[in-house]
Order: structure tokens, then sequence, then C-alpha cells
């Protein structure tokens, strides 16, 4: 289980101190598909970053499996947004999403297959000698999301993974995750701005207020497992959901705080 | 292919030419014809010439070349990775990157003596600073995304080294290694000028000194084909390494 209680970070320069998150608390359980979305400059990166332990927090912890994070925990993927920025661009795809295994120790007969099941699941077949750079935008997410798939986690982390490709790949791509998380049992947690992505992917929706951030809603998606673009989000009760989130984060946007405290 | 040959054999090839031309009927004693320096080449450059002057200011320029890459490549990842570090050594190492190296051989020469170790000093003491400067840029430029990544992945230590820092930082690296070529020659010509008892600058200096000027030419001519084949050397080497970044600038110019 990943827990988040009280947190907050609170980024510091020398003229200023900027509020990012001030309280935030929730639980991921096993396996769960939880999404969070918010405002625009909400903190959500900032929340990201801390669960996958790459940033200290100012206050309050994160834990996984009773743990508290304080670097990254063995056990956690990460996806970021910045595909093109997040691959290693002097190896290729094979490379890229084997390194991280060989440093976790895997042997290598468990590596080759691992990898080759990983790039097989995302579609990626026969491009193991290419270098992300020679692959569309669509393809290097792909090639991330092998990496994270391959590297076994216990917990996904995925950071508007979606935000800079196309429309279209964007909706493959989300079904990608959907039927990888449904396969692997993973525990995912996926940060959007979209509202409609949220919804169509989570089981649960965490909806964040604008910065200092703490959680302005959370609402169970009712939805059932089995879901497609087409279909669900034709559905009574996605709109429907769709909305309450939309509301809550104009509700969110509304009631903006004073976010900067002089020191 | 042949085309591109011929594109860039062209302006030396007419140069050269030139030279020979207008250099036919000269009878200046310090620029004589083209052809009598080509004679002299001929004579001059024999095996055991090249063995008893080339060959060691070969040596003393890899040697130097060569420890100055390492040093300035490990102490570069050193400073470039801690900012408490770099905030300490970047003062110092612009003062030392100011000082024209050539004021440097006599002052080594005081300490080193006037023998190989010598040269050798005086190349690394030249060459390591645009390598260490480099390095240094190049290894603050990583890419945060891709550092965030590596720290996520467990990817620590030896292994940042090894797959993150060095190849990241390699474009700069490789820049730096470039200005430090060129240095590196002069400095190996400038500190056997000033005390040798052979090598290239020291026998370039005796011509001039024993108003062999064919023969003196000739040596000049040595050095410059000297440079224009390690350039080329480093830039197989060049295209090698960094096959993958001229590929990504390839493949972002037409996207």
């Amino acid at each position: 289980m990943l827990e988040v209680s009280g947190l907050r970070k609170v980024y510091r320069s020398q003229r200023r101190e900027v509020e990012a998150i001030r309280d935030l608390t929730f639980t991921v359980d096993d396996g769960e598909l939880v999404c969070v979305v918010g405002p625009s400059g909400c903190g959500k990166t900032t929340l990201l970053r801390c669960v996958a332990g790459l940033l200290g927090p100012t206050g309050g912890a994160v834990r996984l499996a009773g743990n508290a994070v304080t670097g990254p925990p063995p056990g956690m993927a990460v996806v970021f947004q910045e595909y093109g920025r997040s691959l290693f661009p002097w190896l290729s795809v094979h490379d890229n999403v084997d390194l991280p295994l060989r440093q976790k120790r895997v042997p290598r007969p468990r590596r080759a297959a691992l990898v080759s099941e990983a790039l097989t699941a995302v579609g990626l077949d026969g491009t193991q000698q290419s270098n992300p750079w020679q692959l569309s935008g669509g393809m290097q997410q792909r090639v991330a999301i092998a990496r994270a798939v391959a590297y076994e986690p216990s917990v996904l982390l995925m950071d508007e993974p979606f935000a800079a490709v196309d429309a279209q790949t964007r909706a493959e791509l989300e079904d990608l995750v959907r039927a990888l998380w449904q396969r692997l049992g993973v525990t995912i947690l996926f940060v959007t701005h979209d509202i409609d992505e949220a919804v169509y992917l989570g089981q649960r929706v965490l909806v964040l207020s604008a910065s200092p951030t703490v959680v302005q809603d959370e609402l169970l998606v009712d939805l059932p497992a089995a879901r497609d673009q087409l279909h669900t989000r034709a559905d009574a009760r996605f709109t429907a959901l769709r909305a309450r989130v939309y509301e809550q984060i104009q509700a969110a946007k509304g009631a903006q705080p004073n976010t900067a405290i002089s020191s | 292919m042949i085309r591109r040959f011929l594109t860039v054999l062209a302006l030396p090839v007419t140069l050269f030419l030139f030279w020979y031309v207008a250099s036919r009927t000269s009878e200046s004693f310090y620029a004589p014809p083209l052809r009598t320096i080509l004679v002299a080449f001929g004579d001059t450059w024999t095996w055991p010439r090249l063995r008893a002057d080339v060959l060691p200011s070969l040596g003393r320029l890899a040697a130097g070349y060569l420890l100055a890459a390492l040093l300035g490549v490990g102490l570069g990842i050193a400073v470039g990775a801690s900012r408490r570090l770099r905030a300490a050594a970047e003062p110092v190492l612009e003062f030392f990157r100011a000082v024209p190296p050539p004021v440097l051989v006599p002052v080594i020469m005081v300490f080193a003596g006037i023998g190989n170790a010598m040269k050798v000093i005086v190349i690394v003491s030249g060459c390591v600073w645009p390598i260490l400067l480099n390095t240094v840029e190049g290894v603050r430029a990583v890419d945060a995304a891709l550092s965030d990544t590596s720290r996520a992945y467990g990817i620590t230590g030896f292994a940042r080294l090894r797959y993150l820092l060095l190849p990241g930082a390699a474009p700069q690296i490789i820049t730096g290694l470039r200005q430090a070529l060129s240095l590196a020659i002069i400095l190996m010509v400038i500190s056997e000028m000033v005390a040798a008892s052979n090598g290239l600058g020291f026998t370039i200096v005796q011509f001039q000194r024993s108003f062999a000027i064919p023969q003196m030419w000739s040596g000049i001519i040595v050095l410059g084909l000297l440079g224009f084949v390690l350039s080329e050397l480093f830039r197989l080497g060049e295209r090698f390494a960094l096959g993958w970044y001229h590929g990504r600038r390839e493949a972002q110019r037409r996207s």
C-alpha cells in the first residue's frame, strides 16, 4: 500500500518561499489505479517527485508498504512526460529497457525474456536495435512504458505521460496502460491534467486544489472494468463523473488562496 | 563520394599550384621556389630522420595529450557533478585557462629540466583546461529529466558515470578535446623549439639557424600534414563516439 500522509512541500529560494503543496493525505491500495487531476500549476509533478523519492518533502511522509520513502525505492518505476528526454539517446531501445534490470542484477536469461516480453506487450517488436530518436513520439513513450513494465515494479508512477503525444496515439496508449494494469496487477498512480483521461483510466480520481495544494475531492469511478474509447466515453455515468471532476476543478481554481508567502 | 572527395581536395590543390607557380622564379633566399622545397622535402624526411625526430615528437604529443584528456575528463566530471566543488573551483579554473600556455614553458623548464618530462608537462598544462572546462559544462548540461530517470531506476554510482554522465557530456568533452588537440601540437613544437635535442620543433629551428631555408620550409609542411592527419583521425573517432548525437540532430532537423 502506498500512503501519503500530511505531505507538505515548500520551495525555498533566497528571496521567497513558495508553498507548492500544503497538506496531502491519501492512500493507494495494492493493485489499484488512481488518477490525480488538478488545475495546472497545482503541484502534481511535485507530488509525484516526492512519491518517487526524487524530492524530499518539507513535512509529512510517503510510505510504501510501511517503509518511509527517503530515496527512490526499489520496486517503483516512473514514466515521465518528456519521453524525448527520459530515454538514453546513446543507447538502443533494447539497452534502454535492459539497463535498469542490469542495475537490479537480474540474471541475463531472465533479462532477455523480460525485455522482449515488455517490448512485445507495448507493440514494439522489431525496434530493439533502433535508437529512441529514430522512433515517433508515441513509440518513444511506449519504450518508456516498456522499460517500466520490464522493471516489474509493484508501484508504477506516471507523470502526465501522454501530454505530449497526439490525440489518437494518446487514446491507444491509454488503452495500453489499462490493459497492462489489468494483466500485471501493478499499483498505478497516474498524474494528469486531462479530466477525461483521469475518469477513463482510474478506479478512483483524486482532485487536487490549486496551489498550495490539498485534496479537493475524491471520487470512485464506478464504471465497468472493461472500458473502451467509444462506449465508455459516451456512457452517461462517464459524462456525469467527468462533469463532477470538472466542477471541482473549477471550484478549486475559484477559491485560489494566496500562493506565495513572503518571508 | 568521388565528388565529395574532389570538393575537399580542390582548394588545397589550387593553393599548392598557386604557390608553385608564383614562387617558380623566386630568387629570394628566404622564400625559395616550391620546387626546391619539395626536393629538400624528399631529401630531408627520410626514414632515419622520421624515426629520430618525428617519432619522439609524436610520443611527447601522445603522452601529453592523453594525460591531459584523462585529467581533464576525470576532474571535469567530479567538478561538474558537485555544485559545491564547482562554486569553489570555477574562478580558479577560469584564471588558469586565461594564462596563455606558451608562457608556462620557461617556468616549467625551471623545475622539470629540458627532458621529455618537461615537454609532456607543458602539453598537459596547456591542454587540460579546455578539456576540463568543457567537461564541466557538459556534465552540467546533462538533462535533468534523464538524471531523474536514472535515479528512479537505481542507476547510481559507477553506472551513473558510465551510462549517464560520460555519454551525456560527450559532445562537450569532444569539443574540448578538439580544441586541446591543436593546442597540443602548438605546445609540442614550442617546447621543442625552446629546449630539446631532437623533435620537429628542434629540427625546424636547427634548419633556420643553419640557413637551410628549403629544409626549414619542408619541416613546416611536415607539421601542417601532421596536424591535418591528426584532425582527420579525430573526426573519425568523433563520428564513432557521437553517432547518436549527430543522428538525433539529423532526426530533429527533419521533423
